[in-house]
C-alpha cells in the first residue's frame, strides 16, 4: 500500500516535471501540444476511491495550472478526465479483475484495452481543454484540429512511456 | 432519505464530478479575465436578446401612451412656434422708389389658407386692417406676383390670386417693355397663364421674362413668369397671344408680402375723375 503511494507520488512529480519543463516548450506547428501529465490519472490504481481520484485530479490540474498560469483550466479538464475514467473503467473492466491487476498499465491490461483507454480519455480531455481554453465556438474547426493532433501526440507519448516501463507478466 | 443517500452513494462519481467541476469552473472563470469577460458577454448576449424581444413586444403595448405624449409634446412645441402667435405689430419695410417718387410699403404675411384647383382661387393671409392691409393692394412673394387683396378683416385678409377668372394684371415683356395684359386663361393649369394684347410690333422670345408693368398696382418689374409658347391656343384679343409659365408655385406658397402703394388713392381718384368727364 505504501509502495503504491510512493510510486504514484514519484510518478506525479516526474510527470509534472516532464510536462512543465520539457513538453511545455514543445509544440508542433502551434497545433500539436502534448499533455502527458494526464498519464498520472490514467495510471492510478483501480481501487482508488472516487473522492480521492477527484481530489488527485484536482490537485494535479492545480499544479499544472500553477505552472501554465491558467488557474482553473487544467483543473476542469482533469476533473472531467477523472469522471470519464470512472465511467470507462466501470464499463470495460470486471470488478473481480481488480485483484489481479491493481493498475491500468499497458503491461497489465494489454495493448488493445490500454490503447482504447488512453485514446478515449485523452481525446475527451484534450477536447475539453482546448474548448475551455478558446472558450468560444467561433474557431471550432481550428480547435478540433488542435485537439485531435494533440491527442495523437499525447497518446503516442503515453504508449512510448508504457512500453518503456513494460513489465512482462511472467515476472510477476 | 435513505433512498436518497443510497442513490447518491451509488452515483457518487457523478456527484463528485459535479462538485469538483463546478469548483474548477468557478476558479477558471473567476481568475481568468478573458473567460470572465467572455462568460459575462455570452450571458449578456442571451439575456440581452431576450430583453430586446420582450422590449419590442412591450413597446407595442405602450404605443398609445407614446402617441399621446408625442401629441402633447407636439402641441406644446407648436405653441412655442413663432407662427402660432398672432403678431399684432406688423413689421413694415419701406422701399423708396426714387425714380417715380412712389413709395411702396410691404407688409409681410403668412398664407394660412390656399387653393389652386378651382376656377376662382383665393388665399387667406394672416394680416388684416390692423396691420395696414387695405382692399385693392397687391400681394407678391419673393418669386413673383401672387394676387390682390379683395376682402379685409381686422386680422385676416382674403387675396384673389392670379389663378382667378377676374384677375387681370398689366404686364410687360422684360427688357423691351412691350405692354400686355396677363390673365390666368381658360386652361385651369395652375402653372400656366396667358399674356395677350401685346402689340404686333413686339418681338417676344421664348423664355423671355414677363414682369409687372408701370401701370399695375404692383411695383414695376415684379416677375410674373416666362414665355413658354408664342402662339397660345387660348387666343384672346386681336394681337399677340402667348403662354406664360408662372414664376410662383401657388401650391407651395407660404409667405407673401402685401404691397401698399401709397399713391394708389390719388391715382384712382384722378382716374375716376377722368371717367366722369368722358
Amino acid at each position: 500500500m505504501s509502495r503504491t503511494i510512493i510510486v504514484n507520488l514519484l510518478r506525479f512529480i516526474l510527470l509534472v516535471f516532464i510536462q512543465v519543463f520539457l513538453l511545455k516548450n514543445i509544440s508542433l506547428y502551434d497545433l500539436s501540444t502534448p499533455y502527458l501529465y494526464i498519464l498520472f490519472i490514467l495510471l492510478l490504481p483501480f481501487e482508488t476511491p472516487n473522492i480521492l481520484l477527484f481530489a488527485l485530479a484536482f490537485i494535479l490540474g492545480l499544479t499544472i495550472d500553477a505552472f501554465y498560469d491558467t488557474p482553473g483550466l487544467h483543473i476542469t479538464a482533469c476533473v472531467l478526465l477523472a469522471f470519464v475514467r470512472i465511467l470507462f473503467i466501470s464499463i470495460t473492466v470486471q470488478k473481480d479483475g481488480f485483484d489481479n491487476e491493481p493498475e491500468p498499465t499497458l503491461s497489465n491490461m494489454g495493448f488493445r484495452w490500454f490503447f482504447t483507454y488512453a485514446l478515449v480519455l485523452t481525446l475527451i480531455h484534450h477536447f475539453f481543454l482546448f474548448i475551455m481554453e478558446v472558450f468560444r465556438f467561433d474557431e471550432i474547426q481550428y480547435t478540433i484540429g488542435r485537439a485531435v493532433l494533440s491527442t495523437i501526440f499525447t497518446v503516442f507519448l503515453i504508449l512510448v512511456s508504457g512500453l518503456l516501463f513494460y513489465k512482462s507478466k511472467e515476472r510477476k | 432519505m435513505r433512498n436518497l443517500l443510497i442513490f447518491i452513494t451509488k452515483y457518487n462519481a457523478f456527484f463528485l464530478f459535479i462538485i469538483f467541476e463546478v469548483i474548477a469552473l468557478v476558479i477558471y472563470i473567476k481568475y481568468n479575465s478573458f473567460q470572465k469577460a467572455t462568460f459575462i458577454n455570452s450571458s449578456n448576449q442571451v439575456t440581452g436578446n431576450l430583453y430586446q424581444q420582450v422590449g419590442n413586444f412591450k413597446s407595442y403595448l405602450h404605443l398609445q401612451d407614446v402617441n399621446d405624449s408625442l401629441a402633447r409634446e407636439n402641441a406644446r412645441l407648436r405653441n412655442q412656434l413663432k407662427t402660432s402667435f398672432y403678431v399684432d405689430s406688423a413689421a413694415k419695410h419701406k422701399v423708396v422708389d426714387t425714380v417715380y417718387k412712389q413709395q411702396y410699403e410691404y407688409i409681410d404675411a403668412a398664407v394660412i389658407n390656399n387653393s389652386i384647383n378651382r376656377r376662382n382661387n383665393y388665399l387667406t393671409i394672416n394680416k388684416g386692417s390692423r396691420a395696414g392691409v387695405a382692399k385693392g393692394m397687391g400681394v407678391i412673394c419673393p418669386q413673383g406676383v401672387v394676387g390682390k387683396v379683395v376682402f379685409v378683416g381686422a386680422h385676416f385678409s382674403v387675396v384673389q390670386s392670379l389663378l382667378h377668372k377676374e384677375t387681370v394684371i398689366s404686364a410687360a415683356l422684360a427688357g423691351t417693355k412691350d405692354l400686355g395684359s396677363f390673365i390666368w386663361g381658360d386652361n385651369l393649369d395652375p402653372h400656366v397663364g396667358l399674356l395677350y394684347d401685346v402689340l404686333n410690333s413686339a418681338s417676344p422670345r421664348l423664355g423671355q421674362q414677363v414682369v409687372t408693368s408701370d401701370l399695375s398696382l404692383f411695383p414695376a418689374g415684379v416677375p410674373i413668369g416666362k414665355i413658354s409658347n408664342l402662339h397660345s391656343k387660348n387666343a384672346k384679343g386681336s394681337f399677340l397671344n402667348m403662354d406664360v409659365i408662372l414664376a410662383v408655385d401657388f401650391s407651395k406658397l407660404q409667405y407673401v408680402y402685401v404691397v401698399n402703394n401709397k399713391l394708389a388713392a390719388e391715382q384712382l381718384g384722378l382716374e375716376a375723375q377722368q371717367k366722369k368727364d368722358e
